[in-house]
Parts: C-alpha cells; sequence; structure tokens
C-alpha cells in the first residue's frame, strides 16, 4: 500500500475518532437536554463520516476493486439522524417543559401539537370513530 | 501507521461510549437518556467499522448497518411511546 494512501487512511480515522469524542464529550458538558441534542450531530455526521471514507478507501486500495457501500450507512443516518432528533425534542417537551408559562400562543384555535393533539374547537375526533363502527 | 491510527480509534470510541453510559445513568429526564442510547448506537457502527479495517474483512459491514437501522428504529420506538403511551396505534 502506498505511503501516501496510508497517509490519508490514517488521517481520516484519526480526524473521526476525535470528532467522535467531542460529540460524547459534549454529551456530559452541556447543561439540558435542548442544548445537549447539539452534540452528537458532530459524532454522527464528521465523525462517522470520516472513519466510513476511511474504510471504503482502505478496501478500495486492499482488493482492487472500487465499492460505496459504506456510503450506505452515511446515507442511511443523515436520513434519520433530523427524525431523531426531533421525536427527542418533542418527548422532552411533553414530560418537562410547561406549555401555558415556557411557550409563546400559538395564535391559533387549537394549542400546540405537542401538548394539543385534539385539534380545533368542536372537532371530536371521537365521532369519526362511531361513524366507522356503524 | 494504520495500525497506530486504528488504537487511537479504538480509544477514542471506547471513552466516547463511557460518556454515554454516563449520561445513560444519570441522565435526569427520559429524553436524555434515549438520546444516549442513540449516539451509543452511532458510537458503536464506528467501533465495528473499525475493527473492519483492523481484520481486513468487509464481514463487519453487514453488523454495522444493521446497527444503523435498528438503532434508529429503538430510538423511534421509546420517543413514540412516551408520546402517545403506544407505538403502533
Amino acid at each position: 500500500m502506498p505511503f501516501i494512501v496510508e497517509l490519508i487512511i490514517s488521517l481520516l480515522i484519526v480526524i473521526g475518532g476525535l470528532f467522535l469524542l467531542v460529540g460524547s464529550f459534549g454529551m456530559i458538558k452541556l447543561r439540558d437536554l435542548l442544548p445537549r441534542l447539539h452534540a452528537p450531530t458532530k459524532a454522527s455526521t464528521v465523525g462517522l463520516g470520516g472513519i466510513l471514507i476511511a474504510s471504503m478507501l482502505f478496501f478500495w486500495i486492499e482488493r482492487g476493486h472500487f465499492t460505496i457501500h459504506e456510503l450506505l450507512i452515511t446515507l442511511f443516518i443523515f436520513l434519520t439522524a433530523p427524525i431523531t432528533a426531533n421525536l427527542i425534542a418533542k418527548a422532552y417537551m411533553l414530560l418537562n417543559v410547561d406549555p401555558n408559562t415556557e411557550l409563546p400562543p400559538s395564535k391559533q384555535n387549537e394549542g400546540w401539537a405537542t401538548f394539543d393533539p385534539v385539534g380545533p374547537e368542536g372537532y371530536d375526533p371521537s365521532e369519526e370513530y362511531q361513524d366507522k363502527e356503524t | 501507521m494504520i495500525e497506530y491510527a486504528l488504537n487511537f480509534g479504538f480509544v477514542c470510541v471506547a471513552l466516547a461510549l463511557l460518556m454515554n453510559l454516563y449520561r445513560l445513568t444519570m441522565g435526569p429526564s427520559t429524553a436524555d437518556r434515549v438520546l444516549a442510547v442513540d449516539t451509543m448506537a452511532i458510537n458503536a457502527i464506528a467501533l465495528l467499522v473499525l475493527y473492519g479495517i483492523g481484520q481486513a474483512t468487509a464481514m463487519y459491514f453487514e453488523g454495522a448497518l444493521l446497527f444503523a437501522m435498528f438503532g434508529f428504529v429503538s430510538t423511534v420506538a421509546y420517543c413514540k411511546f412516551v408520546l402517545r403511551g403506544d407505538i403502533i396505534e
């Protein structure tokens, strides 16, 4: 294996490892869940991305043919990370945030969706279920 | 040289997993624990890929892909349970 390729692979592994460490250190250091959600994004983008690109380069040089199947993991993580963060934030707000004092008014007929899943006034979802049964 | 870099990466991932374990046990709210498990899944993927490079085999790639999928599904299932009291309504 040529020296320059080894150097690039080693650099990518070191950078990825450092970013994974930084992302998890933020989990300890930040004070609350909502700032804490910000920390693991570093680990899942640059950290994991660097290590997966290093793996891709290593097997390319080692086996002699180029495959991109490591990018599947990167693609999957990039697609799912926002959904995960949104759901964790909603679960935290439902359990720990008081919608009457800590949130601004929603300026709609109904409240914020996480706290008030019923819908606008006059709309009763149980009527729809009754129609289905009869 | 790759071996030294791999050793450094293993140490980094191990320390990161320990920090996540601290947040998993000490986390004040339920959402903190879910976030810690989600980050642990990401670190476990990195650990599997690094081990695959160290052993020069592509066998661990499938394991890493499974970790990516089931980490996401389990996080969504737990958040859904906290939000709605049920997973599949």
